[in-house]
């Protein structure tokens, strides 16, 4: 009796062990393909699909524009009404400036844009790389000669490359905006004060690790959605588990991220 | 008999299980070979072998001569231009229209003017019988007309070779015959060398030169149309005259499978 709970144990964990090197591994194929067709494809004469490019450009980025404005408009006036809770306790509502201006550009930015972009764009990756393996238009490229990861991802990796830190500066500027707006009708704090409190604390370093991170969050969350997507094997069922399946991971992989990130520069810089 | 594909003593698994037992057949040149068979006994996953999808444990398979049987990606693809496949659903790229679907290789593998590729891709189009639909979307076709767009798709690079996985499959008798006859005009027009996977019967007596019979993923009979009318093979008669399979229990045996022992 001990040696067979033992070996469903054992047996569990081997089977759970070999399984998930098995997702590396393949994680670890998709990325280098990826970035082989992205960097080292074009100079072998297979170059970049300019048009697709362009066109996920425009639907990951630029159709995201409103509702990451909206969401980190609202973002700066939170973080300004809660700083202010705190700092006017202590007379320090100046302060709100230097924090909202910190926050928003070191780590609100660049996460409140992934996290969008991961439920808008990373999941519309896995739901249409996945439909088409479904409907074997995969195979039906691979039988082209046609590399699916180079035709598929590339484009949506090269996009996703330059949206996500061009969002992330937007969401900077209208999320201090923001906390400005709250500060100068609700808080009372002069317009000049606050943007001469906002300008001597916030430095060009701030805003730069938070762009270096939306372009790491930018190569993440188009790897999680292809990689899920080319997981499907069968059906419609299975699109949709993969799905939600590239969403959920990809925020927890932005925010992995974000913590190695944050760490290395809070150490480095 | 010029083969133009040969298979040699071919072995593949899905996970643990065999799912082809060490076949070997040769496909002629210049003829339709029609690969028949019940479900689930293979032929799928043979037609996908013959096309480079799926690798095989071992045996070896030899395109115009060339073992694409572990072959590298780049002299694959080379081998692929001269392949065209029409797949059961037709797997047109459902974001681009149909004269985008027809020039895709065209535009990935040759260095044409925009201007010659249209005009290539009219060609193709016309073929089929679908001049006028270039600007259409593969959603807005009907399955007859999706599949015959993923033949103008297959001719593209004018292949030696065009593989169908079951042409015929959802289509009713009427648009099912004219794909039949569709292929037919392809073999004796352009003298490609054509493998159909399927199992329905009015299509292999239809555009059958060859015949290749699968069973629980041995070979069980290869040879001419003519041959197979006459194959005295248990199995091959059970498909060409529509028997159901004998129960696979007597009563005795069926009582002790529901009890479980």
């Amino acid at each position: 009796m001990m040696r067979s709970i033992a070996e469903a144990f054992f047996g569990t964990v081997g089977r759970r062990t070999i399984a998930s090197f098995r997702a590396l591994h393949d994680a670890a194929k998709l990325i280098n393909t990826t970035f082989y067709w992205t960097v080292i494809g074009p100079f072998k004469g297979k170059t970049v699909r300019f048009h697709a490019s362009v066109s996920e450009i425009v639907k990951t980025g630029y159709n995201s524009i409103p509702i990451v404005s909206v969401i980190a408009f609202f973002v700066g006036i939170i973080l300004a009404l809660q700083s202010a809770y705190q700092l006017r306790k202590l007379g320090a509502l100046i302060y709100v400036a230097s924090l909202v201006g910190v926050s928003i550009t070191r780590e609100l930015g660049p996460i409140l844009t992934a996290i969008i972009v991961a439920g808008r764009s990373g999941s519309a990756f896995a739901a249409e790389i996945g439909s088409m393996k479904a409907a074997e238009e995969v195979d039906a490229l691979i039988s082209m000669g046609i590399n699916p990861v180079r035709f598929l991802v590339v484009p949506k990796l090269i996009a996703l490359m330059l949206m996500l830190p061009a969002l992330t500066i937007i969401a900077d500027g209208i999320g201090l905006f923001g906390g400005f707006f709250l500060a100068v009708t609700a808080l009372g704090i002069h317009p000049y004060n606050y943007l001469q409190q906002t300008t001597s604390s916030l430095m060009l370093k701030d805003v730069f690790t938070g762009v270096v991170k939306a372009w790491a969050f930018g190569v993440v969350i188009t790897i999680v959605g292809a990689y899920q997507g080319f997981k499907v094997e069968g059906g419609a069922e299975e699109v949709g588990r993969m799905t939600t399946a590239s969403v959920v991971i990809s925020i927890f992989m932005v925010i992995v991220f974000d913590l190695f990130f944050t760490a290395l520069f809070f150490y480095f810089t | 008999m010029e083969e133009a594909i040969k298979v040699d003593s071919l072995v593949t698994h899905y996970g643990e299980r065999q799912i082809l037992k060490n076949i070997s057949f040769n496909v002629p040149r210049g003829q339709t070979t029609v690969i028949l068979g019940g479900s689930g006994c293979g032929k799928s996953t043979l037609l996908k072998h013959l096309i480079g999808l799926l690798q095989p444990t071992s045996g070896k398979i030899l395109i115009n001569g060339r073992n694409i049987a572990g072959m590298r990606e780049e002299e694959m693809n080379e081998v692929r231009k001269k392949m065209g496949v029409l797949f059961q659903g037709a797997a047109l790229l459902n974001s681009m229209t149909l004269a985008d679907n027809v020039a895709l290789p065209l535009r990935e593998h040759t260095k044409l003017e925009e201007s010659t590729i249209g005009i290539m891709v009219r060609m193709k189009l016309d073929l089929v019988g679908l001049s006028g639909f270039e600007q259409f979307y593969p959603s807005q076709l009907s399955g007859g007309m999706k599949k015959r767009a993923g033949l103008a798709r297959a001719m593209a690079l004018d292949p030696d070779f065009l593989f169908f996985d079951e042409p015929s499959a959802g289509l009713d008798p009427v648009t099912a015959a004219g794909l039949d006859q569709l292929i037919l005009k392809l073999r004796n027009v352009f003298k490609v060398t054509i493998v159909v996977v399927t199992h329905e019967l009015p299509s292999l007596f239809m555009i059958a030169d060859y015949v290749i019979m699968l069973d629980l993923g041995e070979i069980i009979f290869a040879g001419t149309l003519d041959e197979l009318q006459i194959a005295e093979h248990p199995k091959v008669r059970m498909f060409l005259e529509r028997k159901p399979e004998a129960e696979e229990y007597s009563p005795e045996d069926y009582f002790k499978f529901i009890a479980g022992d």
